[in-house]
């Protein structure tokens, strides 16, 4: 009797010849291995960019953000980028664990947790911008409402920047439960076979007790399911709500109706870029080519050549309504300050253009969309290219105020702008060396879950169950 | 906490299990559990478990967070502190939208995942007893517990012909206790009670 069927015409989740013990054995090995010495190279380049943007930050504080090169016209300038970006990033992995499970992606299994682990790491480096951005970090707590001996003076409910506090720290707890609750039973499984003791008492903390009880599963595929449900919208809102900082504000270029689908085309875009990049190098160090295949890869870039087409799609829009729209400042921020490659940013403009929409369309073809070596490529230049347009929404629309007497001729960040993003990068990447040293960088137990439809070596059994009756493969399945 | 006695039977397959699941509820026996390495569909129902109502507690998470936002802004708004922004409303409805969202998302979603630790007694610190080390890699471990009547050897012997590859009878402790995975828990009572 089989449990489940999947057609043969598919192609296989888990390549090679493949069972439970199999799985557990591939996945966990690297967890109980020594780190290897590419391991350590990439975790002390992460730890010394960390430091200097500690550094970079320390100094900030110390002396004041008038360290940027921020000015009166050109008020949010690298920091603010840098944040749009991070918390772009930080899309894709709720995006693969939520939105696919809804729409019953199998492939979804070989990549949610690495995903949803630099979900995390990113909002995390997102949120640092703002934060510091405020000058007086030590009173950053004044962002949230609370009963206070000032009045009270409330924080403003109306301001999409208040918003976007609740977005972001509700997409960060959620995304991080979401994460964690999906980490149990693979962290039950590493305690379970360990031999140190150190390692017995830290997984033995981490995994809560788990069992692996049958009521437990039941409570805790309920629980993926409304986790998957609510963070759905979640993940739409909360660059919806990044969107509204600018939208709901009356500057030429940013006071646009098309903002909110635009930045979550743009976030899910640049979030599945990054996990190539992450997943491309993880898969070939830890040797998971057979659980993030080139099905996996080839099904991510189908993702950023639609995402990407739709980005383009809302940039001529953007240019159309210029146009149509018949507002001369609209017109002056998106000819002159954008289109034109001869005005000051133009550069960035175009750079953006080619990234982000000429570049993606490659992945049509088949053969490119299936070749690693050139999708990190892609990866990498995706990722440029959505920096920038975070770059060009902000700093093009600013540059050039409605009078002349305050222009700034050209923003350029100073070393310490330069060393909180390179500071973020250093978190970023330090995060990532470790949850993939020290956690199961792949859901194990849901690939056993997809193994017996989807495995390689278990599809040619499929054959019996594709001859069966109707009747009697209706009663198999009944139980 | 107390003391029972179980027979235990490994499974290493899914499709043997289900029909000895079937067998042994069949035959009387009262299976406490099966630990299994991933969620197997279907199981919950062949057990004869009712169907879990987290759902319902999440819904309920969800509207006690949308009415603290609306409650919370539109006090803070109307009644504490009124301010004039914009010469918007104070209760400007729109305006709030996005954060009761947010606050219903994040109350059903921290809700339901601390009942969902609260249900299953999971917890740092808390240890249980695991009847098998490999339920959590590829075996899948039922656990029958004995009444004064039951018959181990027989019972063994049945689990068997069902096609379990292992059995074994264990004394274990029911609940959960707190403790480390890295010292072997001690059980408090003698193991085997001499019958006078």
């Amino acid at each position: 009797m089989h449990l489940k069927y999947e057609s043969q015409i598919r192609e296989p989740l888990v390549d090679g010849n493949k069972d439970y013990h199999q799985i557990t054995e591939d996945i966990i090995r690297p967890i109980e291995a020594k780190p290897s010495k590419l391991w350590y190279i990439g975790f002390s380049i992460s730890v010394a960019l960390l430091l200097f943007g500690v550094y970079s930050v320390y100094r900030d504080v110390t002396y004041g953000i008038g360290q940027w090169n921020l000015n009166k016209t050109v008020g949010w300038g690298w920091d603010i980028t840098n944040f749009v970006w991070w918390v772009g990033i930080g899309h894709a992995g709720t995006l693969i664990s939520a939105i696919l499970l809804l729409f019953r992606q199998g492939w979804r299994t070989g990549v949610n947790r690495a995903a949803e682990a630099m979900t995390i790491f990113a909002v995390i480096c997102a949120g640092q911008f703002p934060i510091f951005h405020m000058g007086r970090v030590w009173l950053a707590f004044f962002i949230f409402p609370y009963g206070n001996t000032r009045g009270p003076v409330w924080v403003n409910f109306d301001s999409p920047l208040l918003w976007d506090v609740f977005a972001i720290s509700t997409y960060f707890t959620v995304s991080l439960l979401f994460w964690y609750s999906g980490l149990l039973p693979d962290l039950a499984t590493v305690r379970d076979r360990a031999k140190t003791k150190f390692r017995k008492l830290t997984y033995g903390i981490l995994a809560f007790g788990w069992t692996g009880s049958t009521k437990h599963w039941q409570r805790h595929e309920a629980l993926s399911l409304v986790l998957a449900g609510l963070s759905t919208p979640l993940v739409l809102s909360v660059h919806t709500i990044v969107s509204f900082d600018f939208a709901t504000s009356v500057i030429p270029g940013w006071h646009t109706t098309i903002f909110p689908p635009y930045f979550v085309a743009g976030a899910i875009f640049s979030g599945f870029a990054m996990v190539q990049t992450l997943l491309i190098v993880v898969r070939k160090v830890l040797n998971l080519q057979e659980y993030i295949t080139l099905g996996h890869i080839e099904a991510m870039n189908k993702v950023i050549v639609l995402t990407g087409s739709i980005v383009g799609c809302a940039y001529l829009t953007e240019l159309f309504m210029a146009w149509y729209s018949q507002n001369e400042y609209e017109a002056y921020a998106f000819f002159y300050s954008r289109a034109n490659i001869f005005s000051p940013y133009g550069w960035s403009y175009w750079g953006m253009m080619f990234c982000n929409v000429v570049s993606p369309q490659v992945f049509w073809f088949k053969k490119l969309r299936r070749n690693v070596v050139f999708t990190f490529f892609m990866s990498v230049i995706v990722n440029i290219g959505m920096w920038f347009e975070r770059f060009v929404i902000i700093v093009t629309s600013l540059y050039r105020d409605y009078l002349p007497s305050s222009w700034s001729y050209y923003y350029s960040p100073t070393i310490w702008e330069i060393g909180f993003y390179l500071g973020t990068f250093g978190l970023f990447f330090t995060c990532f060396f470790l949850f993939a040293k020290y956690f199961p960088t792949i859901a194990v137990a849901e690939i056993k879950y997809v193994l017996k439809t989807s495995g390689e070596n278990y599809k040619e059994k499929m054959d019996k169950v594709e001859d069966q009756k109707v009747e009697e493969f209706a009663h198999d399945y009944a139980h | 906490m107390a003391l029972k006695r179980y027979v235990v039977g490994c499974f290493d397959d899914e499709e043997v299990l289900f029909p000895a699941v079937k067998k042994v509820r069949n035959a009387g026996y009262k299976i406490q559990d099966v630990y299994t390495p991933f969620p197997v569909h279907g199981l919950d129902h062949a057990l004869g478990m009712r169907e879990t109502s987290l759902h319902t507690a999440g819904f309920i998470y969800g509207i006690l967070g949308t009415t603290t936002a609306l409650a919370g802004m539109g006090w803070v708004f109307t009644k504490d502190w009124p301010m004039n922004i914009g010469g918007k409303p104070n209760f400007p409805l729109p305006a709030f939208i996005p954060i009761v969202f947010e606050l219903t998302v994040l109350f059903a979603a921290v809700g339901m995942v601390m009942t969902f630790c609260y249900l299953c007694q999971l917890a740092p610190f808390v240890r249980k007893h695991h009847f098998h080390p490999r339920a959590t890699d590829d075996l899948f471990v039922m656990a029958i517990e004995c009444t004064d009547r039951t018959n181990v050897e027989d019972l063994k012997g049945f689990l068997q012909s069902a096609g379990a590859k292992e059995v074994s009878y264990q004394v274990a402790e029911s609940g959960w206790w707190f403790g480390r995975y890295d010292v072997e828990p001690k059980l408090y009572r003698e193991e085997n009670p001499v019958i006078g």
